[in-house]
């Protein structure tokens, strides 16, 4: 959903954010919607900024949001507070799943298909009843028995098993009464320590604002991704907006605030190892992907939009191999490497600190300060042959072997660190062309303002030169990979004397164009799998669709009479839409639940669907289409007129998820891998058993609750502060607001140890242990906790701080352990346990007292 | 659909403003809906209802004024680090946490706009009439076409009778060049038809800048406003006839609206301007030189007397 979208919301629920201290901009938008009487709520373990702003503040202990919101999907199905009008028809509440499957609720924690010898779920058990579902995420292809692409093909026989009366006692609706059954209040109470009364208020202002008058927003940031079940979290929020209808309606729909200003872009255009631009999968070694045609076949979806894969997979290979590219070479896919593991930030550090990689380059990140386990990430860097740190100033990462925690603590000493460190200067936003994707996928075009000082340059620069220079060095020789470079497109126009390739050469290329007389496509619907156009991600088709038209420059708010989509301002990806599923903001008969709620409808004069939203359904579909059978349909044709979501293979919002998660259908609640609290649901599954793990004699994990680690700990964020601190720790103006590292202790423990503020406190988890001056705060509180005797306090620690620049300290994530979510790989810094004591530490060498030279 | 979604300070289409390329004579129509003439009187009207505490104010003024940091370090007081307003801070966010001391009194429920834990944006008042300009002897201090209150460090001499005048705490003498420094209320930006610097960065309106009356008329409508959403506590501080506006301090062009006593934000109560009683003792004074000055005609020993030579 737009942020600015939140305005119309009835009720905003935050959770898992500080929205107004790191999204204060969007933020400004939940206050606009409370001037006009909306609810705000706050659920946190921290009373922060945010809080202070909202009508209701609900306290939960780091780490027990699926407690929480599993809680609220309970009372909203117990009490009949969910909109069956709505849910029925639009999620898979009344799908049928395979008998076979069972929850964690009579496994102990652990859903039916799980392989403790692997410790890995199959997701058989959990599928439509006789059918195979593909994951509408990257990967659809999941290891099935038998053949993949033959299971999935059942989709275009028949309609899933339903039962709208929700009788079936294998229908979707069943399991989650039977799933959810024991969140009740009481146990959530239990578990996230937040008062009974405070969460029925909650569930109250969520029930109160659903229905066809009203619309609910949720906002959520990292602090639901940063943990082992940080995908699941999600996905409870996402269950609880499908049961209140709050999906695709104005007002409505879960809003991931994301961090940096492009962040969004950078998931887009694929900076993520296992995903090519336009969230389409990296070829695999060890699936299915052998040749362009196998990968195609197993990677396609038959039913939903998803079903036109190949023509966005072919237009990405035209897009990046000419040279020898053809049909008869699958257009270069032999050239693309594969995977052949999970090649994410954790096991990278990991495979750093082995040996495994000898070189890194580190752009626009301080890995030192913002990466699990410093101490891991730190040895990493110092068994590399080479680094190369390209920022605005030299940073934590750079200095690592000069200031680092290594030296500092006697472990190296610089002259025994081999790396060698090149740092390169960058240049700043305003001094470069290019866009900014924000969280509600808006692109937005920013020009070259200034010259960047000295020998400053922009990331389009360093990346187009080293190619240059890759290809020169590639240009002769015999082997595969010296073709994969040699045959890749890299011709932009170069605008300036530096050399400086042209930013919107770049936008046209991922815009997409012909490939015969490169004309630019202006819809994605214009791409082809025949090898006829070229597309660098066909989601984002449509930002230049045709010459002179740079659809993100576009700056035409609608004003304060305007439906208030503001169309015109910069391209929404999809097609400029700005709520997706939005063909969910009218019932199935294609009328607006409501006049207020009113997005788009179906016209049935002019025969298509209109409203002052870009519709996200065929325009031209009528609301009564139903699929017929007898014909095999496929794509789209296997959606009826009634079914909103068309990324789906199933066309409904997907309550139950079949596929695409690596830890079960529905999300239960786990405690931290590291937790001072037991788990009452399934004591003898506490933690997620699916969640990555990477054993490592530099990091150690404590699983049981551990008496020297007898507090909740989490890590955060403060407004004064970016991420890594380079851009922040660095300016005089914003390093005197938070000048140094500090620890946030509640109240009742600083009387107990004798803590005040400012004094010096030591903070310890298995990993080791930082100093910090307090700041002790009624802000945090104690929690009563399952299977501890005495209240568990909730600590905070800030993690932007580090030796460089003007505001310096100990590094949170010295504490951090290296430990993933089994989906997404994300480290569980939000939520861990520790010790903590007055007093300091003994360094070796201690820091440098002066400044940056 | 009511339209309201985009911001209330949004145009339609801004004239001009096509490429950019056109100079913006009177940006602050575009910013904050204020058009900048010599004549009117300017301020800032800050509701803490709306503050988040983001500080962009102390950043953005430091950034446009060109003021150093302090340096002061970490000062154990919430998140303010800033501490007090003075010679190179010219905005300050006080931070005050005001919940309840046992875990299970502490607030869970906030009353309609009022937070429990308390931020506020001070800034200099530029009261009417100001302190600071009657107790300065050079002239430095004075009021602009604007009605604000600015000094100018060429003509200051550093003699600091505007420090003990001020009853607010704002000026301070700067150890850098020894003369005073405050707020202008970006005097050079309203020349230039712009907003304040620290107006135009707050994210939530919580600093609203604009013509005094205006502000006040529309602070007035604020605080009904929040009443009848069950805030019962707001009330401006600095309006006319407000507290704030007192002793002699008929109205503050920067005022206030709070939610707790003023000295919760660590604002005087009853601020007072110093002239009047201060009047009474110079002449007072004056009387007693006066007096000297006579007896010491009388009895030969004054400066007139030129037996010496």
């Amino acid at each position: 959903m737009p942020q600015w979208d939140l305005a119309r919301s009835d009720v905003v629920l935050v959770m898992g954010s500080n929205m107004a201290e790191n999204h204060p901009i969007a933020f400004r938008f939940a206050m606009q919607a409370k001037a006009r009487g909306a609810t705000l709520i706050h659920a946190d373990p921290r009373f922060t900024r945010t809080s202070a702003m909202c009508d209701l503040y609900a306290p939960i202990r780091a780490g027990t949001d699926i407690a929480f919101l599993g809680g609220i999907i309970r009372h909203l199905l117990e009490n009949d507070l969910w909109w069956r009008d709505w849910a029925i028809p639009y999620t898979n509440i009344a799908t049928v799943i395979e008998e076979g499957y069972h929850g964690p609720e009579t496994g102990d924690g652990l859903f039916s298909g799980w392989n403790a010898e692997e410790r890995r779920y199959s997701s058989e058990t959990w599928q439509y009843e006789g059918q195979t579902v593909p994951s509408p995420l990257a990967e659809a292809w999941m290891e099935t028995g038998g053949d993949f692409a033959e299971r999935v093909s059942s989709l275009r026989e028949r309609p899933p098993a339903r039962d709208e009366t929700l009788q079936h006692p294998n229908c979707v609706y069943q399991i989650m009464r039977r799933h959810y059954a024991r969140y009740t209040p009481e146990m959530v109470e239990r578990i996230t320590g937040c008062p009974r009364g405070v969460f029925l208020k909650v569930c109250d202002a969520l029930a109160r604002n659903s229905g066809p008058e009203r619309t609910g927003a949720i906002c959520y940031a990292v602090g639901w991704n940063h943990h082992t079940t940080g995908a699941q979290v999600i996905r409870a929020g996402a269950i609880v907006q499908s049961l209140l209808g709050n999906v695709g309606r104005p007002g409505a729909g879960l809003l991931a605030l994301r961090g940096h200003t492009s962040i969004q872009g950078s998931t887009d255009i694929a900076t993520l190892y296992d995903l090519m631009p336009g969230y389409l999968p990296q070829p695999h070694a060890l699936r299915p992907h052998k040749t362009l045609a196998d990968y195609l076949e197993v990677e396609t979806a038959p039913t939903g939009w998803w079903a036109n894969f190949p023509k966005y997979a072919v237009s990405l290979l035209r897009a990046w191999y000419g040279g020898e590219a053809s049909e008869a070479n699958g257009w270069g896919y032999d050239w693309m490497p594969r995977t052949v593991g999970d090649h994410s930030q954790l096991p990278s550090t990991v495979a750093m600190r082995d040996g495994v990689i000898k070189g890194l380059f580190v752009m626009g990140q301080n890995p030192v300060v913002g990466g699990s386990n410093s101490r891991l990430v730190q040895q990493g860097l110092a068994r590399l042959e080479w680094m190369v740190v390209r920022d605005i100033a030299e940073t934590d990462t750079a200095t690592f072997w000069r200031d680092g925690t290594l030296v500092r603590d006697g472990e190296m000493r610089p002259e025994e660190i081999g790396t060698e460190v090149f740092l390169m200067p960058a240049s700043l936003s305003g001094e470069k062309a290019g866009s900014f994707t924000n969280t509600h996928r808006l692109v937005q075009w920013h020009d070259k303002v200034v010259e960047a000082p000295g020998d400053s340059r922009s990331e389009h620069w360093f990346v187009y030169h080293l190619g240059r220079r890759l290809k020169a060095m590639h240009a002769d020789g015999g082997r595969p990979e010296d073709a994969a470079i040699r045959n890749l497109r890299w011709d932009y126009p170069e605008v300036d004397d530096q050399g400086e390739p042209d930013a919107e050469a770049i936008l046209r290329e991922i815009n997409g164009y012909r490939v015969a007389d490169g004309a630019l496509v202006s819809s994605f619907q214009d791409l082809k799998d025949d090898g006829s156009t070229a597309c660098g991600t066909w989601i984002y088709t449509g930002v230049f669709p045709e010459e002179g038209k740079n659809l993100s420059r576009s700056r035409v708010p609608d004003g304060p009479n305007g439906p208030g989509t503001h169309l015109g301002w910069g391209f929404a990806w999809p097609a400029n839409r700005r709520t997706l599923g939005n063909r969910a903001s009218a019932d199935p008969a294609g009328k607006p639940w409501s006049e207020r709620k009113a997005l788009i409808r179906w016209d049935e004069g002019a025969g298509e669907w209109t409203g002052p939203d870009v519709p996200d359904f065929q325009k031209e579909k009528r609301p009564d289409y139903v699929p017929d059978w007898s014909s095999r349909p496929k794509g789209m044709d296997a959606h009826s007129g009634a079914e909103p979501f068309i990324m789906l293979a199933d066309g409904r919002a997907a309550v139950f998820a079949p596929s695409g998660l690596k830890d079960g259908p529905l999300p239960a609640h786990y405690e931290p891998i590291e937790s001072p609290a037991a788990n009452p649901l399934h004591p003898g599954n506490p933690a997620s058993p699916a969640a990555k793990r990477w054993e490592q004699r530099s990091n150690p994990v404590g699983d049981a609750p551990d008496p020297a680690f007898p507090h909740a700990l989490t890590t955060f964020r403060l407004t004064e502060h970016h991420s890594g601190g380079t851009p922040t720790r660095i300016v005089p103006t914003t390093a005197e607001l938070q000048p140094e590292m500090f620890a946030e202790i509640p109240t009742e423990l600083g009387r107990e140890l004798g803590v005040r503020d400012l004094d010096w406190v030591v903070v310890s988890t298995p990993r080791g242990s930082i100093e910090a001056r307090a700041l002790v705060t009624d802000r945090l509180r104690p929690f009563a906790a399952e299977g501890s005797a005495r209240p568990v306090h909730q600590i905070g620690l800030p993690w932007h701080f580090g030796w460089a620049g003007y505001a310096t300290g100990d590094v949170a994530n010295l504490l951090t352990a290296v430990v993933g979510d089994p989906n997404t790989g994300m480290h569980e810094n939000k939520a861990l346990a520790c010790g903590l004591r007055p007093g300091r530490l003994f360094r070796a060498n201690p820091p440098r007292t002066e400044g940056p030279n | 659909m009511d339209g309201g979604l985009a911001h209330p300070r949004a145009v339609p289409s801004a004239p001009g403003m096509d490429g950019v390329e056109v100079p913006v004579p009177q940006e602050a129509e575009l910013t904050c809906g204020t058009r900048i003439e010599p004549g009117k009187s300017y301020g800032f009207f800050t509701d803490t209802t709306l503050c988040i505490g983001c500080k962009a104010c102390e950043v953005a003024c430091k950034e446009w004024n060109a003021l150093p940091a302090d340096a002061v370090g970490l000062t154990g007081h919430s998140y303010d680090n800033t501490g007090a307003l003075g010679a190179n801070t010219w905005r300050h966010v006080a931070f005050v946490e005001r919940l309840p001391g046992t875990p299970e009194a502490r607030g869970t429920e906030m009353p309609p706009f009022q937070s429990n834990w308390l931020m506020m944006s001070d800034v200099c008042k530029h009261c009417d009439p100001a302190p600071c300009l009657e107790a300065c002897p050079t002239g430095a201090l004075f009021r602009t076409e604007f009605d604000t209150v600015v000094v100018q460090q060429d003509i200051c001499n550093g003699c600091a009778y505007c420090v003990p005048a001020c009853p607010f705490g704002v000026v301070e003498i700067s150890t850098g060049d020894g003369k005073a420094h405050k707020c202008t209320l970006c005097y050079d930006r309203l020349k230039g038809g712009m907003e304040p610097a620290c107006a135009k960065a707050c994210p939530t309106d919580s600093i609203q800048f604009g013509v005094v009356e205006e502000l006040v008329e529309r602070a007035g409508r604020r605080v009904e406003a929040l009443e009848a959403a069950g805030q019962e506590r707001a009330y401006l501080y600095g309006a006319p006839g407000t507290p704030g506006a007192t002793n002699g301090l008929e109205r503050l062009n920067a005022f206030f609206l709070l939610t707790e006593r003023p000295e919760v934000y660590g604002l005087p109560a009853a601020p007072a301007r110093p002239a009047p009683r201060a009047r009474p003792g110079i002449l007072a004074g004056l009387a007693a030189v006066a007096g000297l000055a006579a007896a010491a005609l009388v009895l030969g020993v004054g400066g007139g007397g030129g037996g010496r030579r």
